[in-house]
C-alpha cells in the first residue's frame, strides 16, 4: 500500500471524466495550432495523445497547464473535491497549484543547481507554505514547519524509491544521466499531489528498459494514486501497452479518439502515419500490418 | 628552421611574434587617447605630447604578453574539471572554517593591536558592504533577480533616517525599523510593474529606476535640500546614552556610564559593531530562509521559471518577496550610512554604487555569503589601502572586475550548499525521534 | 509654431545621434544576446578622439574645413573601431560560454574602466571646442523668433541619412551581411554551416563602435563641450532606443533614437528641464512593460 494514497473519494468511480476538453483552438496569430480539439480523458486512467510532428500536441499541453490562453475552448477539470473547474479562466500558475494539474517536459525542466531531494520538496510548496504561515513560522523556528517538512521528505522519499532515485538524493539533479533526470521529473510532479498528471513524450531519448520500466511505473501510478495520466508519445511500445484511450491528431486537428485497438486499426490514422499519397498505393491490410508492426516493436 | 634556432624554439619565436601584434594594437590604442592630451590654455584647448607614456603602456602590453606566453609555457593550463567533487569538498571545508575564523576575527578586531581609528573606519566601510552585498544577494544570488539599482534603495533608508530624525526627532532605533519598511514598499512599488521582464531587461529597468530615484532627491528641494544633501543628522547613541565629551552634570554619557575616560573612538567602535551585528543579522536571515519554501522558491525560479509555474508557484508573489525583502536590509544599511556619515547627498547614490554592490555579489561567486565578504574586502579594503593613487583606483576597480570575471566566470569561491541532505536528514530525525529503534 | 518647429530640428538632430549609438546596442544584442554596456563608454571615446583630431588639425594647420571633418570623421572611426573590437576580444570573447550574469559584470567593469581611463589620460575637466561651423538657414522668422536650421545640423541629418542607407546595403546585401543576419538567427547553427562566428562578432563590435565614433564626432561638434562622462547617459538613452524601437532592429534602431530626441526636447522645452532623464527613463520602463517587442521587433512566443 502507498502511504500516500490519494485522498479522492473513496472507492466508488466517478461516472463524468476527470478532463473534459471541448472545441479546443489555439491560433497564433493566422496560424492554427489546434483547430477544435474535443476530448475526455477518465480518472484512474491513461489517456494518450499521438500524432506526428508538428500535430499541435505539446500545445494542447501547455493550454491545459496555463502556458497559453486558448483562443475558443473549454477546458473541465472535475476536481474530486473541488468540483468542476474550468482550467481556460485560471491563471497560469493556478492551474497546478488548484486543480493539481501536473506536468513535465519535452525538453526536461529541473532546477539543475539543486539537489535532488530539493527539487522534490520544492514541488510541495504550496503546501509547506501552508504548513509554515508563508514561511514565518519557520524563520521563528516554530515546530510547526519542522513536522511539515519531514512530511514533506518522506513523501519525496517515497517518490524518490519509486523512480530508483534514492541513492542520488543529494546530487545536483543538472549532474543526472539523461534518463534519470525524466524519472526525476516525473516524481517531481507526483510530489505536488497532481489530480491530473500530464506527460510530454517521457520516454523520448530512452533505451528500450527504461523505456519498459517507464510504463510500469505509469501503471503503478494509474492504478495505486487513482489520478489521470495525459501522455503525449512518440513511442508505439508505449503508448500501445498502456494507454487506456488514445486521442490521435494531424495537423491540429482531431481524427481519432478511441481504444488502442480502434486506434491502430482507423484508416485516417494510418494515412496520417504513412503519408497520404504512399497509402494510396498500398493495399490497406498491408498498411495495416505496417502500422501493427509500428504497434508492437 | 634556421628562424627558430635563431630565436629559440618555436613556441617562443609565436608568442614574440603574438606579443608583436598585440603591442601594435596597444600602440593604436594610446597614440590618440594617452599619447596626446587635451591642455586648457589661455587661447582655448591646446594638446601637450606624452609618448614616454605611450613607449611604457606599449612596452608593458609587449612584456606581459610574453611573460604570460612564458608562463603558460611552463605551467600550462590544466583543463577545467568544472565542480570536481573534490574540489568542492576541500572548498567547502575551507569555507566551513572560514565562516566562524572571520566572524571571531571581526568581533575581536577593535580591541586587536593595530586596530586604529583608520583601520576601524575601513572596516566599518568594508562591513557596510558585505551587508548590502548580502542584502542584495538575496536579490541576485537567491532569486536570480539582475538589479543594477540596488543603491536606490540604500538612499530610501538613508533618506528616510535623516528625514524622520530631522523633523520628527526621532532616534536611530525608531527610525530603523521605518526605513526598512519604507524601502521594502520602495521595493514592491518598483518591482510589481517589471519583474516579469527577462534578465537584461530587468537589469536595465532597475538601472532606471535607480537613476530616476537620485534625479528626484536632486530635485526635490523642498524635501531632500537638492544636491546639497542633508547635514547635521543625529550621530547613533548607546541605547538612548550619548556619546557625549562633557555632558550635563545631571545626564549621563557613554563614558560616564562605564566609568571609563571619554575617547572619541569609543563611537568608532560602537559604530563598528553596529554595523557587524547588522550585517550578521542579514547572513543569519540569509541562512535561515534558504531552507524555507520561500527561500527554496526563490532559487527554483533562479534555476527555471517555467518549471515553477507548472509546480503551482506564483512568480510575481514570490520574486515580489525577494525584491522587497532585498530592499529592506539595503534600507537597514542606508539608515546606518547615514548615521555614521552625519551628511548624506545625492552623491552617495549613484549607479556606480549600484554596480560596486553587484560586483561583489557576482565575484564573491553567486550566493556564496563567504565569498562575499572576501568581495568586499578585495573590492572595497583593497583600494583604500592605495588612497594616494586616488585617481587610479577607480581604474584599477574596473579592471579588477573585468578580470576576475574572465578569470572566474563563476566567482571566486562558487559552490553551492543545498538546503537539505536526504542523508543529514535521516540522522538527525533518528537522534530526535527514536533512539530505541537502533534495539532488534 | 516657430518653437515648436525649432525643437522639432533640435530633437530630429538629438534623435540621430542617439540613433547611430543604438545602432551598436541593437546589433550586438541580436547577435550575442547581451548589453554591450560599455557601448557608451566607446561613443564618449569617440567624442575625445574627434576632439583631439581636431586640435591635431589646428596645430598642423589644415584649414579647409571639409577636409578637416573629413579626416577627422576617418580617424575617430578608425581609433574607436579599434577599441571596440579590443573591447570584445577581452571583456566579453572569453566569456561568451559563461553564464550571462559574468558578461555583464565584465561589461559593467569594461565602462567603468574605460571612464576611468579617460579621465586619468585626459583629466576630468570639461573640453570645450570653438564652434567650427556656424550659419544656417533661416526657415522662418515672425515677431523677432527665428526659426533655424544650422549647417551643423544639415550635416548630421545628412551624415546619418548616409550611414543609415550604406549601413542597410551592407547588412542586406553583402555576405558578411548575411552572416550577421544568419548569426543573429542562431550562433550554433550558423557555425555549423561554415561562418566564421568569431569574426562576424568582432565585426559587428567594429560596426557598432565606429558609429558610435561618428555620434561622438557629431556631439564634439554640436554640443562643442565633452568630458569623460558623457557616456553613461547617452548610453542608457541610446539602449532606451533601441529597446523602443525593437532590439534587433536596425531601422528600428534608428526610429527609436529620433523618437528618444524628441521626447527629451520637447520635454525640456515644454515641462521641465530638470527632469529630461526622467522622461527617457519612463519611455524606457513603459515600454518594457506594455510593449517589451518595440516598435518594430518581432515577437517573441515563450517557448515552453
Amino acid at each position: 500500500m502507498p502511504p500516500f494514497a490519494p485522498a479522492a473519494g473513496g472507492g466508488n468511480e466517478q461516472p463524468t471524466a476527470l478532463l473534459k476538453v471541448e472545441h479546443l483552438t489555439m491560433r497564433f496569430g493566422g496560424l492554427v495550432a489546434v483547430d477544435d480539439v474535443s476530448f475526455e480523458a477518465p480518472n484512474a486512467g491513461i489517456t494518450a495523445i499521438i500524432g506526428p510532428n508538428g500535430a499541435g500536441k505539446t500545445t494542447v499541453f501547455n493550454c491545459l497547464t496555463g502556458f497559453y490562453k486558448p483562443s475558443v475552448g473549454r477546458l473541465t477539470l472535475s476536481h474530486p473535491r473541488r468540483g468542476p473547474l474550468y482550467l481556460e479562466r485560471m491563471e497560469g500558475f493556478r492551474i497546478p497549484q488548484v486543480a493539481g494539474v501536473a506536468r513535465t517536459f519535452q525538453n526536461v525542466r529541473l532546477f539543475g543547481g539543486m539537489s535532488v531531494l530539493e527539487n522534490l520538496i520544492v514541488a510541495q510548496h504550496n503546501e509547506l507554505m501552508h504548513a509554515s504561515f508563508f514561511s514565518l513560522a519557520g524563520l521563528l523556528g516554530l515546530g510547526r514547519y519542522r513536522r511539515a517538512e519531514a512530511k514533506a521528505v518522506e513523501r519525496a522519499r517515497y517518490w524518490l524509491d519509486r523512480v530508483g532515485l534514492t541513492a542520488r538524493a543529494d546530487w545536483d539533479a543538472a549532474n543526472l544521466p539523461y534518463g534519470e533526470q525524466r524519472r526525476l521529473e516525473i516524481a517531481r510532479a507526483m510530489c505536488s499531489q497532481p489530480v491530473l498528471l500530464c506527460l510530454d513524450e517521457p520516454a523520448a531519448g530512452l533505451n528500450p528498459r527504461e523505456s519498459s520500466d517507464l510504463n510500469r511505473l505509469l501503471i503503478g501510478i494509474r492504478d495505486e494514486q487513482r489520478i489521470g495520466i495525459l501522455l503525449i508519445e512518440h513511442d508505439m511500445s508505449v503508448v500501445m501497452g498502456i494507454s487506456d484511450k488514445i486521442v490521435v491528431l494531424d495537423h491540429g486537428r482531431q481524427i481519432a479518439e478511441g481504444e488502442p485497438r480502434q486506434v491502430r486499426a482507423d484508416p485516417a490514422v494510418i494515412r496520417a502515419y504513412l503519408g497520404e499519397d504512399e497509402n494510396e498505393d498500398l493495399p490497406p491490410e498491408v498498411a495495416r500490418d505496417l502500422a501493427r508492426d509500428g504497434g508492437s516493436a | 628552421m634556421s628562424g627558430a634556432r635563431l630565436f629559440g624554439p618555436a613556441w617562443l619565436t609565436e608568442g614574440v611574434k603574438e606579443a608583436l601584434l598585440q603591442a601594435l594594437v596597444a600602440l593604436i590604442l594610446a597614440v590618440p587617447l594617452i599619447g596626446l592630451k587635451t591642455v586648457q590654455e589661455p587661447g582655448g584647448l591646446g594638446l601637450q605630447t606624452r609618448w614616454p607614456a605611450v613607449a611604457i603602456a606599449v612596452a608593458c602590453v609587449f612584456v606581459g604578453r610574453l611573460l604570460l606566453v612564458i608562463a603558460r609555457h611552463i605551467w600550462p593550463p590544466r583543463p577545467k574539471a568544472a565542480h570536481s567533487p573534490v574540489v568542492a569538498a576541500r572548498i567547502r571545508r575551507f569555507v566551513r572554517l572560514l565562516g566562524p575564523a572571520t566572524i571571531a576575527f571581526a568581533l575581536l578586531l577593535p580591541f586587536l593591536p593595530f586596530a586604529d581609528r583608520y583601520v576601524l573606519d575601513v572596516s566599518i566601510l568594508v562591513l557596510t558592504y558585505v551587508m548590502l552585498g548580502w542584502g542584495l544577494n538575496i536579490v541576485v544570488g537567491l532569486a536570480g533577480l539582475l538589479d543594477l539599482g540596488y543603491v536606490a534603495f540604500y538612499a530610501v533608508g538613508a533618506y528616510s533616517y535623516a528625514l524622520f530624525a530631522a523633523n520628527f526627532g526621532l532616534s536611530f532605533w525608531a527610525c530603523l525599523p521605518i526605513a526598512g519598511a519604507l524601502a521594502a514598499t520602495f521595493g514592491i512599488l518598483l518591482g510589481f510593474p517589471v519583474l516579469r521582464l527577462r534578465g537584461d531587461y530587468l537589469a536595465i529597468v532597475t538601472l532606471g529606476f535607480g537613476e530616476m530615484i537620485r534625479v528626484i532627491l536632486i530635485n526635490w528641494s523642498s524635501l531632500t535640500n537638492g544636491p546639497r544633501g542633508i547635514s547635521g543628522i543625529p550621530r547613533p547613541d548607546f541605547f538612548g546614552v550619548p556619546f557625549n565629551p562633557s555632558p550635563a552634570p545631571d545626564a549621563s554619557a557613554f563614558h560616564t556610564l562605564f566609568g571609563i575616560a571619554y575617547s572619541p573612538i569609543q563611537r568608532v567602535i560602537f559604530l563598528y559593531y553596529l554595523i557587524l551585528v547588522l550585517a550578521l543579522l542579514t547572513n543569519l536571515f540569509t541562512l535561515r530562509i534558504r531552507k524555507l519554501p520561500v527561500g527554496r522558491a526563490w532559487e527554483a525560479l533562479r534555476e527555471d521559471e517555467i518549471a515553477c509555474r507548472s509546480l503551482g508557484i506564483n512568480p510575481t508573489n514570490t520574486k515580489l518577496t525577494a525584491f522587497a525583502i532585498g530592499a529592506m536590509f539595503a534600507g537597514f544599511a542606508g539608515s546606518f550610512f547615514a548615521t555614521r556619515q552625519g551628511f548624506i547627498s545625492p552623491e552617495s547614490f549613484t549607479f556606480l554604487e549600484s554596480a560596486i554592490i553587484l560586483a561583489i555579489v557576482v565575484l564573491g561567486g553567486m550566493g556564496s555569503q563567504v565569498g562575499i565578504v572576501i568581495a568586499a574586502i578585495v573590492l572595497i579594503g583593497g583600494p583604500e589601502l592605495v588612497r594616494e593613487l586616488e585617481e587610479y583606483r577607480m581604474l584599477a576597480f574596473g579592471g579588477l572586475m573585468v578580470l576576475i570575471m574572465v578569470w572566474r566566470p563563476r566567482g571566486l569561491l562558487a559552490f553551492r550548499e543545498p538546503t537539505i541532505r536526504l542523508a543529514d536528514f535521516d540522522r538527525t530525525a533518528r537522534a530526535r525521534s527514536e533512539p530505541a529503534a537502533t534495539v532488534p | 509654431m516657430e518653437y515648436f518647429l525649432q525643437q522639432l530640428i533640435n530633437g530630429l538632430t538629438l534623435g540621430a545621434i542617439y540613433g547611430l549609438i543604438a545602432i551598436g546596442y541593437t546589433m550586438v544584442y541580436g547577435i550575442i544576446g547581451m548589453i554591450n554596456f560599455a557601448h557608451g563608454e566607446v561613443y564618449m571615446i569617440g567624442a575625445f578622439i574627434s576632439l583631439i583630431t581636431f586640435l591635431v588639425l589646428s596645430m598642423l594647420g589644415v584649414g579647409w574645413l571639409p577636409l578637416a571633418l573629413l579626416i577627422v570623421l576617418a580617424s575617430a572611426m578608425f581609433f574607436t573601431a579599434v577599441y571596440g573590437w579590443v573591447l570584445e576580444r577581452v571583456a566579453y570573447r572569453p566569456l561568451r560560454q559563461s553564464p550571462r550574469l559574468a558578461a555583464l559584470i565584465s561589461a559593467i567593469g569594461m565602462s567603468i574602466f574605460l571612464q576611468n581611463y579617460v579621465q586619468v589620460a585626459q583629466g576630468a575637466r570639461v573640453k570645450p571646442l570653438p564652434p567650427l561651423i556656424g550659419g544656417g538657414i533661416n526657415l522662418m522668422e515672425r515677431e523677432g523668433f527665428v526659426v533655424q536650421l544650422s549647417y551643423l545640423q544639415i550635416i548630421i541629418i545628412v551624415l546619418t541619412i548616409a550611414l543609415m542607407v550604406t549601413f542597410s546595403l551592407l547588412i542586406n546585401h553583402t555576405r558578411l551581411g548575411r552572416a550577421q543576419r544568419a548569426c543573429q538567427e542562431d550562433l550554433k547553427m550558423a557555425a555549423l554551416v561554415g561562418i566564421n562566428v568569431d569574426r562576424t562578432i568582432s565585426t559587428t563590435f567594429v560596426i557598432g563602435a565606429a558609429l558610435a565614433a561618428v555620434a561622438g564626432m557629431m556631439v564634439t561638434l554640436y554640443y562643442g563641450v565633452i568630458d569623460f562622462f558623457i557616456g553613461f547617459l547617452a548610453g542608457i538613452k541610446a539602449f532606451t532606443a533601441a529597446v523602443l524601437g525593437g532590439i534587433g532592429s536596425l531601422p528600428g534602431a534608428m526610429l527609436g533614437g529620433v523618437l528618444i530626441g524628441l521626447i527629451e526636447v520637447f520635454w525640456s522645452a515644454y515641462f521641465t528641464i530638470e527632469y529630461k532623464d526622467v522622461a527617457a527613463f519612463s519611455i524606457l520602463v513603459l515600454v518594457l512593460i506594455f510593449r517589451p517587442t518595440g516598435l518594430l521587433g518581432r515577437p517573441e512566443v515563450e517557448k515552453v
